[in-house]
C-alpha cells in the first residue's frame, strides 16, 4: 500500500487539532461582547488585556515556578535515576521502576489532591503555611516532574559506559571527582532534554497550582480557564493561551536549535 | 551507604502522598486527623455509590475504549509509513505526529471548546473521544515505531516470494512481529486517555465529563476523604497495571534503560 496513504488517517486527526489551534487564534483577534458567547469585529484589545500588570505578574510567576521545579526537579531525580541506571540488583531496579512510575500513570488530579492532604495541617502541623501558597505549588510542580525527569536522565546514565568510571578510579580519583569529572559531563544530553520537557510541561501546568494554589497563586493556565470557564470571555482566554502556545514553541525551537548548534 | 540513604529518602518523597492517602481513606470520621480514630470503609461505600462518579466512570470507560479502538489503527499505519521510509519528508511528519506532547493543555482544550461550539457539537461525547484520540496518538506511534524498526522486512518479502497476497503477508507475518510495539501502545493509549484531564475539562458537560473532570469537581467542592477512598482505587487499579505492564513487556526495555551484566 501506498505510504501516503497509511498516514493519510493519523494526518487528519492532526489537521482537527490544527484546527482547533485556528480558531483559538481566531478568537485571540475578536472583540469580546461581555454576556454573550458571540464576538465582535477585529480587534487587538485581547493582546492588550495579557499586558495588564496583574496578568504579567502571572506570566512572571510562571516563568520563576517553572524555572525553580526544573532546577529541584533534577536535583531530586538524579540520585533515583543514577541507582535505577547503576544498580545490578534486578529486584531493586523493578522496585523502583515501579515506585517511579506509579505516580507517573496515576493522573494529575489524584496525585495533587494527595498533596492537598499533606501539605494540609491535619496530618502534620507545618511550622510555616504550605498550601495555597508558592511553595505548596512548587512541591506539588516537582513532585509531579520527577517520574518523567527519572525515566530521561536514568536512559542517559545508563547508555555511559562504565569502564570510563572505573578507569577514572583506577587512575586515583575518589568516587565524589569520579562523578563531577566523568559522570556528570556525560550524562548532560539527558539533563538538558531532562530539564528542556520539564520546564515545558511545567509552563503549561494547570491542575497543580489549580488545587494546591486554591485561587490564591495561579500560573498562565488557570486564567486561561477562569477566563474562558468563568467569565466566558473566550476571545480574552484565547489570547491568553496563544500567548503560552507561542512561548512553549519558541522555548522549543530556541533550545532545539541551540542544542544542534552546540553537538556540531 | 549516605547515597544509598539520599535515594530512600527521594523515593519516600515520591510515595508519600499515596500513603497519606491510604490511611485518610480509612479515616472513620469527614474532618481528618493524624492518627486516626480507628477505621471505616464509609468513604468506599460514598464513592462506589456517588452518582456522579459512575456516570463519569462509565463515559472513561466509553471515552478511553473508543479513542484507543481508533487511535490504535491509525497510529499503527502511520508508523508503518514512517518507519519503512515509503513517504518523503518523514521528519516533518513525525514532528507533526507527535507535537500534541508539547501543545499546552488549555489551549488545544479551549481551541477544541470554540471548534465545537462552531459545529453544534459542545454536548457531543464524540469531541471528547476525538480529543483522546489526537492526545494518545503520539504514544502509540512512538510504542508501534520501536517494533517496525525491529522488523525485518526480509521476512515479508520471503513470504510474498512464497505467493502469499499482500494481505496475508501483512496479516500473518507483519501484524505478528509488531506484537510487543502494540501492545504496549495499547497500554501508553488506555493509560493516557483514562488520565486525560485539562482537555476534557474544557470540552465535556455535567453528563459527558469523564471521571477526572468529576474528581475535580468533587474536590473542589467537597472536603471530604471520599475523594480519597475514589484515589485509592484509582491507584490499586494502576499499580496492578503497571506491575502487570512490567512483568509482560519488562519496562527497562521500553524506557531504554539498558541492563548491564556483573562484569
Amino acid at each position: 500500500m501506498k505510504g501516503s496513504l497509511l498516514l493519510a488517517p493519523a494526518l487528519m486527526a492532526m489537521a482537527i487539532l490544527a484546527a482547533a489551534l485556528g480558531a483559538l487564534l481566531q478568537y485571540s483577534v475578536l472583540e469580546f461582547v461581555p454576556g454573550s458567547l458571540r464576538t465582535g469585529g477585529l480587534t487587538l484589545a485581547n493582546f492588550r488585556g495579557v499586558l495588564a500588570p496583574l496578568y504579567l505578574r502571572v506570566i512572571g510567576e510562571t516563568i520563576i515556578l517553572s524555572a525553580l521545579t526544573t532546577i529541584f526537579t533534577l536535583l531530586a531525580s538524579y540520585p533515583i535515576a543514577y541507582a535505577l541506571a547503576r544498580t545490578h540488583s534486578r529486584r531493586t531496579r523493578s522496585l523502583i521502576l515501579v515506585l517511579t512510575l506509579a505516580p507517573f500513570f496515576t493522573g494529575a488530579i489524584v496525585r495533587t489532591y494527595a498533596w492537598m492532604l499533606v501539605l494540609g495541617n491535619s496530618f502534620v502541623r507545618w511550622p510555616v503555611k504550605l498550601l495555597f501558597e508558592p511553595s505548596g505549588v512548587l512541591i506539588g510542580l516537582v513532585h509531579f516532574s520527577m517520574p518523567t525527569m527519572i525515566l530521561i536522565l536514568a536512559a542517559a546514565i545508563s547508555h555511559i559506559d562504565p569502564t570510563y568510571e572505573r578507569a577514572a578510579a583506577s587512575l586515583g580519583a575518589g568516587p565524589a571527582r569520579t562523578f563531577v569529572k566523568v559522570t556528570l559531563p556525560l550524562s548532560r544530553p539527558g539533563i538538558t532534554s531532562g530539564c528542556l520537557v520539564v520546564f515545558a510541561w511545567t509552563f503549561s501546568a494547570f491542575a497543580t497550582p489549580e488545587l494546591l494554589g486554591g485561587g490564591r497563586v495561579k500560573m498562565i493556565a488557570n486564567v486561561v480557564k477562569d477566563l474562558a470557564l468563568d467569565a466566558f470571555n473566550w476571545p480574552g482566554s484565547a489570547a491568553f493561551a496563544a500567548v503560552a502556545l507561542v512561548l512553549t514553541f519558541a522555548l522549543l525551537g530556541g533550545a532545539s536549535r541551540w542544542l544542534t548548534r552546540v553537538r556540531a | 551507604m549516605t547515597a544509598r540513604l539520599l535515594v530512600l529518602v527521594l523515593l519516600g518523597f515520591m510515595t508519600l502522598p499515596t500513603l497519606i492517602v491510604l490511611v485518610a481513606s480509612f479515616n472513620p470520621t469527614e474532618i481528618m486527623s493524624f492518627p486516626p480514630s480507628g477505621w471505616s470503609l464509609r468513604w468506599y461505600v460514598n464513592a462506589l455509590t456517588y452518582p456522579q462518579f459512575q456516570r463519569a466512570a462509565l463515559n472513561s470507560v466509553i471515552v478511553t475504549g473508543a479513542s484507543a479502538l481508533v487511535a490504535l489503527p491509525l497510529g499503527t499505519a502511520a508508523a508503518l509509513a514512517l518507519g519503512r521510509g515509503r513517504v518523503r519528508r518523514q521528519a516533518l511528519w513525525t514532528a507533526l505526529l507527535l507535537s500534541p506532547l508539547v501543545i499546552p493543555g488549555v489551549a488545544a482544550g479551549l481551541g477544541m471548546l470554540i471548534l465545537a461550539a462552531a459545529l453544534g457539537l459542545i454536548t457531543s461525547r464524540g469531541v471528547l473521544i476525538v480529543a483522546h484520540v489526537i492526545v494518545v496518538l503520539p504514544f502509540v506511534v512512538r510504542s508501534v515505531s520501536v517494533s517496525v524498526a525491529n522488523l525485518d522486512p526480509l521476512l515479508e518479502r520471503a513470504a510474498a516470494s512464497l505467493g502469499a497476497t499482500p494481505w496475508r503477508v501483512f496479516c500473518r507475518v507483519t501484524l505478528p512481529l509488531l506484537r510487543p510495539g502494540l501492545f504496549a501502545a495499547l497500554v501508553f493509549a488506555l493509560i493516557v486517555s483514562i488520565n486525560e484531564f485539562v482537555i476534557s475539562l474544557f470540552i465535556s458537560t455535567r453528563v459527558t465529563e469523564i471521571l477526572p473532570v468529576a474528581m475535580f469537581t468533587y474536590v473542589v467542592n467537597y472536603t471530604d476523604p471520599t475523594m480519597a477512598a475514589v484515589s485509592v482505587i484509582f491507584i490499586g487499579a494502576t499499580l496492578v497495571a503497571v506491575l502487570l505492564a512490567d512483568h509482560y513487556l519488562n519496562l527497562s526495555r521500553v524506557f531504554q534503560i539498558e541492563e548491564r551484566e556483573e562484569a
